[in-house]
């Protein structure tokens, strides 16, 4: 049960997310930072938090084909680096689709998913993955 | 008077026919497509389920509407497969979506009308003034046994329904009937329901359903010719077309919102997701009216007229339910049991 207050921490982020925007420099980092690595203390006091559109491209990816014990029912499966519309790379799991339908440049919409479990016993994880755009 | 703001539904997209399931138990498919009229159903994927069915389609209900978030001060869920036996799905929607935290919210239980018992409770605090929107939503990862019956229908699906004042369709009436009736039922820390057999028609699903139409006409001085549309509780495809002729309702009455042949039971979307599919289609005038039946038993009735304010309906905005039908991704009989969890695997 340690992770409980790890994910529910970041939840929000996971759900939805929900990344900080610095507003000094007008950067949206995902996951959310503190400070803005660039502008350091002059941010301090200005990173917004922000949730993010869902609408992305693929702008890498892999097909993993020996997964994790947690993933073994949806081996093959794709894990991609996503280009978000507002800006950050997210890297997220793509559903609901065969690998050779996964192209660089294929437009990805965010969608919630179970990510993972702690036992039968334990919380269940949702998180973000990405289906493909029709 | 309470009245549909705006809906959604959600629909995974993996389905699988009755012929794959059929011949893994040595059944003619003929005969179940015939018997239940189902020709294929909905299964979720491995990473899905009520939460995350539930969310999706709140999500396509809030991209159809401008309205501000923080003026919806209900939720509620209605399922019989919440992911938690203790946790509320209600709760984490309310994260999920980015609702505000001054918020009621609940899970509800009643087979499958636990989503339309949802509708009631928000209709009756938008009507009071407790709340000025609330969200009700109906959603399944409906299980049967294998080699069961209700394997050919229990499917997976989710509908959502954004309830304020000043909506596009209006609710004229609702009621309901209820009676003790043990027709279907799954025993605590059971993994498969049990069903009566050909108890679940007659005394169960009839009864119950052609009594709460019956009432709602008698209460409302309509007829079945005054409705545009009729949606009935559709378990198979055979219960709400028999029903809507015992009324005297006509087929083009029904067909657009009976979806169980394609996508099979959603349960507690069953009846809802119907009316989103009509929804999808409805025009300025037009009247409904959704009978909803849960086992155990009873039945939900809403008669429901469409207004003006459709024309300014931002449909498109989300996937329509006939869209999301006809977008399947077809799996055979040894990856549904493999995404249901119907065998033993380590770890997962």
């Amino acid at each position: 049960m340690s992770e409980v207050p790890r994910f529910w921490r970041e939840s929000r982020h996971r759900y939805r997310l929900v990344g900080t925007r610095c507003t000094n420099c007008d950067t949206l980092y995902f996951p959310p930072r503190v400070i803005c690595p660039t502008c350091r203390r002059e941010s301090v006091g200005k990173m917004k938090e922000e949730e993010m559109s869902g609408a992305g491209e693929i702008y890498s990816f892999t097909v993993v084909h020996d997964g994790l014990e947690q993933f073994k029912m949806q081996i093959p499966y794709v894990m991609a680096l996503v280009k978000m519309k507002d800006g950050p790379f997210v890297t997220a799991q793509i559903v609901d689709c065969s690998p050779e339908e996964v192209k660089i440049g294929t437009k990805v919409t965010a969608t919630l998913r179970k990510v993972r479990s702690e036992g039968k016993e334990g919380i269940i994880q949702y998180g973000y993955k990405f289906t493909i755009c029709p | 008077m309470s009245s549909i703001v705006s809906y959604g539904s959600y629909i995974p997209r993996f389905r699988i026919r009755t012929e794959d399931i059929a011949k893994e138990w040595g059944e003619n498919p003929e005969n179940i497509k015939s018997g239940l009229f189902i020709h294929s159903k909905s299964v979720p994927g491995p990473d899905e389920d009520v939460l995350t069915i539930s969310a999706e389609a709140a999500k396509n209900a809030l991209r159809r509407t401008d309205l501000d978030k923080s003026k919806i001060g209900a939720i509620y869920v209605g399922s019989e497969s919440h992911p938690y036996a203790v946790k509320p799905t209600s709760s984490i929607l309310v994260e999920a979506l980015g609702l505000s935290y001054d918020i009621h919210s609940a899970d509800y239980e009643f087979a499958c009308k636990a989503g339309t018992a949802a509708m009631q409770n928000v209709m009756a605090m938008v009507d009071s003034g407790q709340i000025e929107n609330g969200m009700a939503i109906g959603a399944d990862t409906s299980q049967g046994a294998p080699g069961d019956a209700l394997e050919y229908s229990a499917s997976a699906g989710g509908t959502a329904i954004l309830i304020g004042k000043n909506g596009f369709a209006d609710f004229n009436a609702t009621l309901s009937f209820t009676t003790d009736t043990p027709d279907f039922w799954r025993r605590e820390g059971e993994k498969y329901p049990s069903h009566g057999g050909r108890f679940t028609g007659e005394p169960a699903y009839f009864k119950h359903v052609l009594t709460g139409a019956k009432k709602m006409m008698e209460r409302m001085g309509t007829k079945p010719e005054d409705y545009d549309y009729a949606i009935f509780h559709q378990p198979n495809g055979k219960f709400p077309t028999r029903a809507a002729k015992m009324l005297g309702f006509k087929d083009e009455q029904v067909k657009d919102g009976l979806l169980t042949p394609y996508i099979g039971n959603t349960y507690s979307s069953s009846m809802i997701i119907g009316l989103s599919a009509v929804l999808d289609k409805a025009e300025s005038g037009d009247r409904i009216l959704g009978v909803a039946f849960g086992s155990g038993a009873g039945s939900d009735v809403f008669d429901m007229t469409v207004n003006d304010r459709v024309k300014s309906l931002k449909r498109e905005r989300a996937k329509g339910v006939m869209e999301q039908v006809n977008n399947p991704i077809w799996i055979d009989y040894a990856t549904y049991v493999k995404y249901r969890g119907k065998i033993i695997m380590r770890g997962a």
